[in-house]
């Protein structure tokens, strides 16, 4: 928090208000308006947005997150001209590139190529410049094989890569994405995530829409969280993530909506410190590669903790999961498995550390036994660090391998088999 | 990175020509043209298929109105003016038919960007001149092939087209912006269309009505197009419109019809083009 707070205000929203009217009694013929033209009373007004007001700095990574229905789709409509709003403003610097509903608005009946170029006229490029770009988005979506294909006989996955693909390398300085990591497989967020982090470098500003908190937490800078079309709560992504958590597994009365629900969200821990150790005791925040990585977390209970189950886990920065391990509270043989609400416990060891260099995140989830079968979970971000070295590999983990690559007898010596 | 660019702009939500002029002509040509070509390069017979269908029409009406009623004789040139009052026709009514559909048959583009919305039927429209001038040389290598004679008049003619051109704009855009909220603008457009090519001097020159009738046909705007047309082209002994009209006072009325639909379609437009993304 904080390292935009001096950059220039990008998209400044004041106010936006956006209901829909849904009709009770669906007249959409002109013989039924012809026969009942007082009908146009039955509407309900559906508020999509009461009121939305917000500014993102340039070069944020700008989460918005909500249940479904919650309006968070339409706001990004309306940011994206697809809308318009019923009041309020809002006001954007520099070229936008919208990416809704998994797609950029393709044609079906056209190829590829045809769509590109399209789409490269419509953000504004001149014919010619949006030729250009064709190779650039048809290497970047891999489907340079494909070009002459009409999109009607793409496959979904195709498309979305294509649609990632434009709005990539539409270069634009506002990217305003709706749910794009719910598709796709793993590669593909791989690289969508490589995406933001590249563009984000460059001072390119993102607003993601989105169902995954994990990106929230790892990524966003800062993030809105919309309920029933007002903001909830606006800052920390850590916090917005937990909000939206506990809008999604209770009431607003507070309880459980569905008592056989694991995973209850559930504050019952702050984290008063996180950090690694070297092998003298000092706090660092690299570790070379091969070296036990020393972890120390002191945890404060909110609440009584009944039987906790402390869960950590290693990240790579694209938030997949390397390794992980539970541990439960060390006690005397007979004593109960409690902390005491305002108790501290500690978490500390040392950890294998086979990783390849690169930047890596520690999280820690913390449960209990809330009822029978209700497991009320907290989430918490605990620390990222580098591991350096000179054995960089494929994938996150080195291991020790027993193999080795030999020339096969000549077949001619060999005994027959 | 864009550091002129960051004054911050009103959004001003989506609208029928979102973005400028110079983009929407852009992309209304390039859609045009890629629709054009992708309906003659993309069938080994392309182009056949679109003036088959009006040359079947004709051969089939020719034989109807020449051997049933005895239009040929009591008509200069019947079978030519019938080709040729086919083939503009056709025009009209293909492009608003399928400018009916067309906003909502371009969903994703609606609902994903805020692509200007008068580009879609206006894209429809040109592609269907594009269409309209092909077949228009058709019609000319009959014309000379029947041994009519170009006069300079024929130089006129692209006035006519041009105005054609704006009133099935304007109908176009009617349609369009209608569709998405009345379904039902399809199946009456269908039959509209239909009774408009019987409404307009299409199979008959005006002169040839009488009565009642011909007032009706007065008050089309089409009538004293295709009535301009054939003197200008065909016969330059027809009556023309004034003449068929009884009056150049009688050509105000559709004349105020066509101004009309005209300010008709940019204000349902306007007014359409905000919320039809809403309503798909």
């Amino acid at each position: 928090m904080g390292l935009h707070d001096g950059a220039p205000v990008v998209i400044e929203a004041r106010g936006i208000e956006k209901s829909f009217r849904i009709p009770l009694h669906r007249v959409d013929t002109l013989k039924e308006r012809a026969l009942h033209p007082l009908a146009r009373s039955e509407y309900r007004e559906l508020h999509a947005l009461r009121g939305i007001s917000f500014d993102v700095r340039q070069g944020e990574f700008f989460g918005i997150v909500g249940r479904n229905g919650s309006g968070k789709s339409t706001l990004l409509k309306i940011m994206s001209s697809i809308y318009r709003a019923d009041a309020g403003t809002i006001r954007m610097a520099g070229r936008l590139a919208p990416f809704i509903e998994l797609g950029v608005g393709f044609n079906p009946e056209l190829t590829s190529r045809e769509n590109v170029v399209l789409n490269g006229v419509m953000m504004g490029l001149g014919r010619r410049e949006a030729q250009r770009r064709l190779d650039a988005v048809l290497d970047f979506a891999e489907l340079r094989d494909f070009a002459d294909l009409k999109l009607k006989n793409y496959s979904s996955g195709m498309m979305v890569r294509l649609a990632f693909a434009v709005m990539v390398e539409a270069d634009a300085d506002i990217m305003l994405v709706d749910e794009v990591l719910a598709v796709g497989d793993a590669a593909f967020a791989q690289k969508c995530m490589d995406v933001f982090r590249d563009k984000r470098r460059a001072g390119r500003t993102v607003v993601l829409v989105t169902h995954d908190m994990a990106t929230v937490q790892g990524f966003c800078d800062r993030a809105l969280l919309i309920h029933d079309g007002e903001i909830r709560y606006s800052g920390d992504p850590e916090e917005a993530a937990l909000q939206y958590f506990r809008l999604n597994f209770q009431g607003d009365d507070g309880r459980s909506r569905d008592p056989g629900a694991r995973g209850v969200p559930d504050v019952n821990v702050h984290v008063v410190d996180a950090w690694l150790e070297n092998e003298v005791g000092d706090r660092v925040g690299s570790v070379e590669q091969g070296d036990p990585i020393g972890l120390r977390v002191v945890l404060e209970a909110r609440q009584d903790l009944e039987a906790p189950i402390f869960g950590v886990h290693l990240l790579t920065e694209t938030g997949a999961t390397v390794f992980g391990f539970n541990r439960t509270l060390t006690v005397e043989p007979g004593a109960r498995e409690l902390v005491p609400a305002g108790r501290r416990v500690r978490i500390a060891g040392a950890i294998e550390n086979r990783l390849v260099p690169g930047r890596y995140y520690i999280h820690c989830f913390i449960a209990r036994n809330r009822t029978q079968g209700d497991l009320a979970l907290h989430f918490v971000r605990l620390l990222d660090f580098d591991v350096y070295g000179t054995r960089p590999g494929p994938g996150s983990v080195s291991v020790r391998t027993d193999v080795e690559v030999a020339i096969e007898l000549d077949p001619a010596q060999a005994p027959a088999r | 990175m864009s550091g002129a660019g960051l004054e911050l702009r009103e959004v001003r939500g989506p609208s029928a020509l979102g973005g400028g002029w110079r983009r929407s002509l852009e992309l209304l040509y390039l859609i045009a043209t890629t629709e054009f070509r992708r309906s003659y390069l993309g069938t080994a017979l392309g182009y056949l298929w679109s003036i088959a269908r009006p040359l079947a029409l004709f051969a089939v009406l020719l034989t109807v109105f020449t051997q049933a009623f005895d239009l040929g004789d009591r008509v200069v040139n019947y079978p030519m003016l019938l080709l040729f009052n086919i083939v503009l026709f056709g025009f009209f009514q293909e492009a608003t038919t399928q400018a009916v559909s067309s906003i909502v048959s371009q969903e994703s583009v609606v609902r994903k960007t805020q692509f200007p919305r008068l580009v879609i039927p206006l894209a429809v429209v040109l592609t269907s001149a594009f269409n309209l001038a092909v077949n228009l040389v058709v019609v000319l290598v009959f014309l000379l092939v029947a041994g009519i004679s170009p006069t300079w008049t024929w130089l006129l003619f692209p006035l006519l087209l041009a105005l054609l051109f704006v009133f099935t704009t304007a109908v176009a855009m009617i349609l369009s912006a209608l569709f998405p909220r009345f379904r039902d603008t399809a199946i009456i457009w269908s039959v509209a269309a239909t009774a408009l090519f019987y409404a307009t001097p299409v199979l008959y020159p005006l002169e040839l009505v009488s009565g009642r009738l011909q007032d009706v046909l007065a008050l089309n705007p089409l009538t004293p197009l295709f009535e301009l047309a054939r003197k200008w082209v065909i016969d330059p002994d027809a009556p023309g419109p004034v003449a068929a009209a009884g009056g150049s006072a009688a050509l105000l009325v559709p004349a105020a019809i066509f101004a009309l639909v005209c300010v008709l379609a940019v204000w349902i437009f306007n007014r359409e083009a905000p919320r039809i993304a809403e309503q798909l």
